[in-house]
């Protein structure tokens, strides 16, 4: 089972993250299970959510405690949440930020992507989900950037899903790019 | 045809392919996208002929709902916690005026102190109020069994409330089967009442009833749901022969032919106990797990038949009645009290606390287990609580 566990602040569209992501994994004819954690439903309060793939159906109902991969929207929920807990061995970390951030992660692969910065050239707006998906799906490899598409696609119409799809096909370019050329 | 679809738009996709003709909304969390989801359906047009009402608290919503079913005509509404509270006079007469309202209940914690998360309490202060109480384990069964319910609840003439986890399943995206809309008019006929207001041929209905009729009327409405124990079987058979799917019925059973312990729970934290007596059954161990469908009429034939093959039963609960303890247990001690059978409870995820697989595996793998047991309390917590009160005691009276 893929477990990934989505960290960012309300208003970012972290619960929308990980619909879409369960959409794309739906896609791919994979059963998907995703799940917010709430209780602060307002702007800007930190907000989780989870995803999980599995090619079996997903009974389990626990939050993910030891995710494969940890997508954070907002590099200031790690200064004081314990947002790469239980990462697992061989586990991804997706960061948006346009500089490292440093980590004591071992055994974890560790990208950065400024994806608040690919958001307001591309979309206008500083919403980086759709974005860190791209990214996500040329880190992981575990779902396909079409089916990222498509998933963008069923969640948004006209203008927006556009710019959203155009933004998270520059992520999987660079993300593609800069881990072929071995850097972070 | 399956979508990946929130739990509450599948709710209200079910809901309106049962083309109801009153559907009467008042937010609540996490009960509100399932009414926001159909009032979308509605203004779409893709629900014709129904009329969505936005009424001012939940009292109004199920008194609405009584007098549109009254006067004959399918009706929907749906709530939480302190809305079922708000509601409750209505809940009675609702089940008392033998009205087939279809209610969904998106399972959330009572205040005080005030908290918006998933638990039972909400249902459990409902359960004896005379309606049909039906829990879903995942969305696919909350889908299926709001389709059911409108069918058991016109046949049987009772209300039917539809019990959903809160957030875990109203706010999950999960992949679901959602049937045509030919597929569920030839499950569901259209509604037709056996009494309704009329004002050319005038009637009372609710009329008081005096001390001369009381309890024969209690007594039979109790056999009523007697009754609709047959009728829910039948109903989730038909279901099963027409769709499919086994979502339906008295209870689910897993792994329970040749168990020694069976876990006896309501709604989706099956799922996760499921996953913890797999892995431990791989080890030796001989679990199994039976989530109740039917909580009322509760099935006390059917689940003493399956228990009483076990040597031990563990009833994991998310609701308890303060000053004695477990509830559900409770009820399951009852009609096991001339067995063998031991009867332990697990008291957890009160006010959406987590229940995880470990904080489970280690309660099962336990040598001995208490009568009762309040999973992951935090007695650390406790311990400050009781140090504090002992110590403004020794300051004594001012």
């Amino acid at each position: 089972m893929f477990q990934v566990r989505i960290h960012g602040r309300g208003g970012q569209g972290v619960v929308s993250a990980a619909e879409m992501l369960s959409v794309a994994a739906f896609l791919e004819k994979k059963f998907a299970q995703a799940f917010p954690s709430f209780g602060s439903e307002r702007m800007g309060a930190p907000v989780t959510a989870f995803c999980r793939i599995s090619d079996k159906e997903i009974r389990l109902r626990e939050p993910i405690l030891e995710p494969t991969a940890v997508i954070i929207q907002d590099r200031s929920i790690i200064e004081f949440s314990d947002a790469f807990q239980g990462v697992i061995n061989g586990g991804f970390v997706l960061i948006n930020s346009p500089v490292d951030v440093q980590n004591d992660l071992k055994n974890v692969t560790v990208k950065c992507i400024d994806a608040t910065g690919i958001a307001l050239e591309h979309i206008g707006r500083p919403i980086p989900n759709a974005i860190l998906l791209g990214s996500f799906a040329a880190l992981t490899r575990n779902i396909g950037i079409d089916s990222v598409i498509e998933a963008i696609k069923a969640k948004f119409a006209g203008p927006v899903a556009e710019k959203n799809i155009a933004a998270a096909r520059i992520a999987y370019d660079k993300t593609v790019e800069e881990i072929q050329c071995g850097t972070s | 045809m399956r979508y990946q679809l929130e739990g509450s738009q599948a709710i209200a996709k079910a809901v309106a392919l049962c083309r109801p003709k009153v559907v009467c909304a008042y937010p609540i969390t996490p009960q509100t996208h399932v009414v926001e989801g159909i009032g979308e359906v509605v203004r779409s047009g893709e629900l014709s002929d129904c009329k969505f009402i936005n009424v001012e608290s939940e009292m109004a919503a199920l008194s609405v709902a009584i007098g549109s079913q009254a006067t004959g005509v399918r009706s929907y509404t749906a709530t939480s916690s302190q809305g079922l509270l708000y509601m409750m006079e209505a809940v009675y007469n609702a089940s008392g005026l033998e009205l087939p309202i279809v209610m969904t209940l998106g399972n959330r914690a009572i205040g005080s102190p005030i908290n918006i998360w998933n638990d039972h309490s909400d249902a459990m202060a409902g359960r004896d109020s005379g309606w049909i109480m039906l829990f879903a384990e995942t969305n696919q069964e909350a889908l299926d069994l709001h389709i059911q319910a409108f069918k058991i609840a016109e046949k049987i003439g009772l209300p039917v409330m539809v019990c959903v986890d809160g957030f875990i399943l109203t706010h999950a995206y999960e992949p679901v089967d959602i049937p045509s809309q030919k597929e569920v008019d030839a499950f569901l006929p259209s509604y037709v009442p056996t009494v309704s207001l009329d004002i050319h041929k005038p009637l009372a209905i609710g009329t008081m009833v005096s001390p001369e009729y009381f309890m024969e009327v209690r007594y039979l409405a109790h056999q009523k749901q007697i009754d609709a124990l047959q009728v829910i079987c039948c109903i989730g058979e038909e279901f099963k022969k027409q769709f499919g799917r086994n979502s339906g019925g008295l209870l689910s059973e897993y792994k329970t032919e040749d168990a020694e312990v069976i876990v006896v729970t309501l709604g989706s934290i099956a799922g996760t106990i499921k996953d913890v007596i797999d892995d431990l059954n791989s080890r030796g161990k001989k679990f199994g797990v039976i989530s109740i469908v039917s909580y009322r009429p509760f099935p006390a034939d059917a689940l003493k038949d399956s228990l009483k093959r076990a040597k031990m039963v563990i009833v994991v609960e998310k609701a308890f009645a303060v000053g004695i303890g477990g509830i559900l247990s409770h009820e399951i001690e009852l009609i096991m009290k001339d067995t063998e059978v031991e009867v332990f409870s697990i008291i957890a995820g009160l006010g959406g606390r987590s229940i995880t697989k470990p904080m489970l595996q280690e309660y099962f793998l336990r040598k001995k287990y208490e009568k009762a047991t309040f999973l992951g309390l935090k007695k650390k917590i406790i311990a400050d609580k009781y140090e504090v009160r002992s110590c403004s005691n020794q300051e004594g009276s001012v």
